[in-house]
């Protein structure tokens, strides 16, 4: 019992490393600022590209969705973090992580929205367009806010997912949360540091894992 | 040299794809025995997790609840990390493979609770009320009534859940589960050249664009028909 909390609930080495946690956790963070907005972006987009009139541009934002769905966003990050340079592209470890992420967060975001908007009945977009709106004010100011809210549940429960994601950022050595506990589990060679990381996720998460699992039960019902 | 054959031969260098096949498809086999474990413990674990959920005593309730939130809430690999290198200075040590399993097993299992949990609560009342009227007992009010409803909302979601985690086996890679990803990465390190990755890429793609396209399926498939 006492060697286990010596392992894992060491204070000496929890204030030892606490500063070196905080600012792990702020690169987290910030690596969600960056990531969160960028994917749900270009998720609206290649939604908005999936539901166009384009048979092309349909059929390319299809397989761009599934070939980015199907790859493991951990592959994903070592192949453009360590194989790209072979080919002469260096990227930083954070260039690397944003670009990885945000292919792979982007295609989730947009099957979200593809959803969203096709559940908007026609007759919407026959009456946006009757009012004198054009296509651009059609789709910003009439479907979209809706289509948004009807997909709310799954668009909060894959950000959790995506902030969760950013935990493999720490193995192409982005020193955020994980990467800084896991630094400091080797260096004093003691399990406390992961411990408190894993204290810091569920402190941020766990109020969010809830708030979704409500926003899913009251559109459900 | 052109810039195509230069990218050919940064990626796609034919000995060694020649040479980097077999271990590649080593890895596949780790992969798919992990994957295969994963989603069968973890989905039956998560049934009967929801199953003694829907008894509705406090004592199972509470703990089922906690696990399933905190396994939701934590990314995986902080999880992999704190069991592959955490138990071992306690005396507990777990092969790679093992801790991986556990860790995504659990996840899959609190996720899937979550989802069979949802879809049982949203057969209504009444149903089981028909049922039971008609004359059916309650395993054939399950079997006939209840089941086939709640599948059809839980189907889908369980169908991507599933395929996200069984995607995190690459995570096998950073405590050294010979799986795909690793396999590929130390056949990197060794070629000095990145034609390991695109097979390891491929191999993923060969694997899991098949289950993509038919979670896509599944999803229109079991879609309620809106009014």
């Amino acid at each position: 019992m006492e060697q286990l909390a010596e392992q894992f609930f060491n204070l000496e080495i929890a204030l030892q490393v606490w500063p070196l946690m905080l600012r792990g956790l702020g690169m987290t963070l910030m690596l969600c600022a960056i990531i969160i907005p960028l994917g749900i972006f270009g998720g609206l987009l290649a939604a908005i590209a999936a539901t166009s009139n384009s048979h092309a541009l349909r059929i390319f934002t299809r397989v761009y969705a599934d070939f980015f769905r199907a790859i493991p966003p951990l592959v994903l990050l070592i192949f453009v973090y360590s194989a790209l340079p072979f080919a002469g592209i260096n990227l930083s470890p954070l260039a690397a992580v944003v670009i990885a992420f945000v292919l792979n967060n982007s295609s989730f975001y947009g099957e979200i929205f593809r959803a969203g908007i096709q559940s908007i009945g026609e007759g919407q977009w026959h009456a946006a367009r009757a009012t004198g709106l054009n296509l651009a004010q059609t789709l910003f100011y009439v479907i979209i806010p809706q289509a948004t809210r009807n997909v709310l549940p799954d668009l909060a429960s894959n950000t959790l997912e995506v902030v969760k994601l950013t935990a493999l950022a720490s193995v192409v050595s982005f020193s955020e949360l994980l990467y800084s506990a896991d630094m400091a589990r080797s260096v004093t060679f003691n399990a406390t540091p992961i411990v408190m990381a894993a204290a810091i996720y569920l402190i941020i998460m766990w109020p969010l894992v809830r708030l979704v699992g409500r926003l899913e039960h009251r559109i459900g019902s | 040299m052109t810039g195509f054959e230069r990218f050919v031969d940064t990626f796609f260098k034919w000995p060694l794809i020649v040479q980097y096949t077999p271990s590649i498809l080593a890895g596949m086999v780790v992969t798919i025995q992990l994957a295969i474990a994963v989603v069968l413990t973890g989905l039956l674990l998560g049934l009967l997790l929801a199953v003694l959920r829907s008894l509705g005593r406090r004592i199972l309730t509470w703990p089922i609840m906690l696990f399933a939130d905190v396994m939701r809430a934590l990314p995986p690999l902080v999880l992999v990390l704190l069991i592959y290198f955490g138990l071992p200075n306690v005396g507990i040590t777990l092969s790679a493979f093992t801790v991986l399993w556990l860790v995504l097993a659990l996840t899959l299992a609190a996720f899937a609770e979550e989802i069979f949990w949802a879809g049982m609560t949203s057969v209504r009342k009444g149903q089981w009320e028909a049922a039971s009227a008609t004359g059916l007992t309650y395993l054939q009010a399950v079997a006939y009534v209840i089941l086939p409803q709640a599948v059809r909302i839980t189907i889908p979601p369980l169908t991507n859940r599933t395929i996200a985690i069984t995607k995190n086996t690459a995570l096998g890679t950073v405590i050294g589960v010979p799986e795909i990803l690793n396999q590929a990465t130390t056949a990197v390190s060794f070629a000095g050249n990145a034609t390991p990755l695109t097979l390891g890429a491929i191999a993923y793609l060969v694997l899991f664009f098949p289950v993509v396209v038919l979670g896509r399926w599944i999803e229109t498939r079991f879609a309620w028909k809106r009014a």
